[in-house]
């Protein structure tokens, strides 16, 4: 039996492997499915004929998809990302910095949004049945069922427009002080917290729900344990896979929200870039940004799988 | 229709739905009505400028105030129930059928062409909504036919391993292998034998599906992606008459909450339904 969990973690591993191949032939191809040919449109007016063919045996555009797929893959490999259709930059140079804004965005909710989140869903699952435990299921259930952007509006006008506490639909880069990035991180962060600390409590909540139904939590509710501990010292080791699965797997609804986020409150990230560029139909870029997303959304994914392998006893 | 359907099968049938549950189907009805006879009931043309003053507050005449170009926002949100409900409806529709038909064959038939689909539709899977949906818009723009076919394209691979997993234990019961037996087609098997087993837990996985779509849908066209001018649905109505924000207009508030109204009590009815209806497969 002891083999089993190196082995089930390495086809995880692997399924994840070939996954992300599957995705980037589609992100490919679905990117290169364009009407009109690339090189006349970044020619526009200077496009005559010699010109167009110079510049499609320059971009390779004559070659059959396959060879063009298989370049990119190399040079996404060795990170050479290609160049921008817009502006002509490198596009590693154009994501760089506004990655790093999105993971300090991502990161920055994470630390806030997990202890939250783990707090509200253990004590939810403690008290089942209380008020406490109705209210917040109430308002997760609302929070998951409205779209982000409508959250992000909610968040706008109580702290902002009726509150008046921090700035509205502005992210300023004049940051002078400590305050200054309180204020601008604020608003996004807290919508992001709201957004994914719903999914991640209503998953915890169930998760330690589930462990309070098994024959020997309620041997231990026999024997006269208390609630807390109940919960803390017989459910809580046991649900802790699955709470972890759960918190992984929430993260994951970050990168949908991030995109809306960043967008409403102008945040100079890389979600914000995709859309601009989904706008400006700038390929490379498109097809840059699609994949970092796809990859971190694997990366949790998998990591969450992983995770509820090992910590299942019943496999060691 | 379907969740009409659904709440009707209940009380046909003799199952008690809860308050809960009927204010919610109320509401989706009533969003329904409104999807449907929002051309006969709209004051003014959705186009027609009729308040001089942009982001009006409420006022008799103009009930829900004007948009950002003195629009009347009533007119917006009616006409806008049509194309929030019925693309989510026509994506959902199509999602699940194909997901559904696809899930049960699976299960019957099993073998290759069950590992197989299920490998490509996992990774289909695993390809975040959004993202698949901006690609989708950046490599063939945005139009209504385009939008609904990339919804249920989206929303298939999850249709399809619902249906599946719950066929599979279907398909292990003894009237399978006699219906087997006695040599009835793969059409038959998945519609007459299969099919009346799963459907109360499909519907209910449908209304959840037609939810997601819901907020799908508006999200993208809040990115300016979805439903395109001159036509706007609830999410575009947020974003054109986002600007309206720092002072809390009308124009920015009613459709949103008329998102959250229509998905909040979908969720409610389905989370009502009698257990009958919503378990009835589960051991």
């Amino acid at each position: 039996m002891r083999a089993r969990v190196p082995s089930l973690v390495l086809s995880r591993l692997l399924i994840a492997l070939v996954t992300l191949v599957i995705v980037s032939f589609a992100v490919f191809f679905a990117t290169t499915l364009l009407p009109g040919d690339t090189a006349s449109i970044l020619l526009g007016q200077a496009a005559t004929p010699e010109a167009v063919a110079g510049l499609r045996t320059a971009m390779h555009l004559d070659e059959p998809a396959l060879f063009r797929f298989l370049r990119w893959c190399l040079g996404l490999l060795r990170g050479d990302l290609g160049t921008s259709y817009a502006n002509n930059m490198p596009v590693a140079t154009l994501i760089a910095g506004r990655l790093v804004n999105t993971l300090k965005l991502a990161g920055l909710t994470a630390l806030i949004s997990v202890p939250l989140a783990l707090t509200l869903g253990i004590t939810a699952a403690m008290w089942r049945g209380s008020v406490y435990d109705r209210i917040v299921t109430i308002v997760t259930i609302g929070v998951i069922s409205v779209p982000e952007f409508v959250v992000a509006t909610s968040a706008v006008l109580l702290f902002a427009v009726y509150l008046k506490w921090l700035p509205a639909l502005s992210f300023t880069n004049e940051i002078h002080s400590f305050y200054d990035l309180l204020r601008a991180y604020a608003m996004p962060v807290i919508t992001l917290t709201f957004v994914v600390s719903a999914q991640m409590i209503r998953m915890g909540r169930a998760a330690v729900i589930e462990t309070l139904n098994t024959p020997y939590v309620e041997m231990a509710l026999l024997k006269g344990a208390s609630r807390p501990r109940l919960v803390l010292k017989h459910a809580l080791p046991n649900a802790l896979g699955p709470i972890v699965n759960a918190m992984a797997l929430s993260l994951s609804y970050l990168l949908g929200g991030v995109i809306i986020i960043e967008t409403i409150f102008n945040y100079p990230g890389i979600a914000m870039l995709m859309v601009d560029a989904v706008s400006t139909r700038d390929l490379p870029l498109i097809q840059s940004c699609a994949m970092i997303f796809c990859l971190g959304y694997l990366v949790l994914i998998t990591a969450a799988d992983v995770i509820a392998i090992l910590a299942n006893p019943r496999l060691r | 229709m379907t969740k009409r359907a659904t709440g009707l099968i209940g009380s046909r049938l003799g199952y008690r739905i809860n308050l809960v549950g009927l204010i919610g189907f109320a509401v989706v009805l009533f969003w329904a009505v409104i999807a449907l006879f929002a051309a006969d009931l709209i004051p003014y043309s959705v186009g027609e400028i009729v308040d001089t003053d942009y982001f009006g507050p409420m006022h008799p005449g103009l009930w829900l105030g004007s948009d950002y170009l003195g629009r009347d926002m009533l007119s917006r949100i009616l006409m806008g129930a049509r194309y929030t409900v019925g693309i989510s409806l026509a994506a959902v529709t199509i999602a699940c059928v194909t997901g559904v038909v696809l899930g049960m064959a699976a299960a019957v038939v099993r073998g290759v062409v069950d590992s197989v689909l299920s490998r490509i539709l996992d990774a289909m899977n695993s390809i975040p909504s959004k993202l698949f949906g901006l690609m989708v818009v950046a490599a063939v723009g945005s139009s209504i036919p385009v939008l609904i076919l990339t919804l249920s394209a989206i929303y298939i691979p999850g249709a399809y391993r619902f249906s599946r997993s719950l066929a599979v234990n279907i398909n292990t019961m003894e009237f399978m292998t006699v219906a087997r037996i006695r040599g009835e087609s793969l059409a038959y098997l998945i519609g007459a034998e299969i099919l009346p087993n799963i459907i109360g837990p499909v519907l209910a996985d449908l209304g959840l599906r037609f939810v997601f779509i819901v907020l799908l849908l508006s999200g993208l066209s809040f990115l300016g992606l979805g439903v395109q001018p001159p036509y706007a649905d609830w999410g575009a109505l947020v974003r054109e008459n986002l600007g309206g924000l720092p002072f809390g207009a009308p124009a920015v508030i009613v459709p949103s909450i008329a998102i959250a109204t229509l998905t909040i009590s979908v969720n409610l009815l389905i989370d009502n339904l009698p257990r009958k209806i919503r378990d009835r497969s589960a051991p």
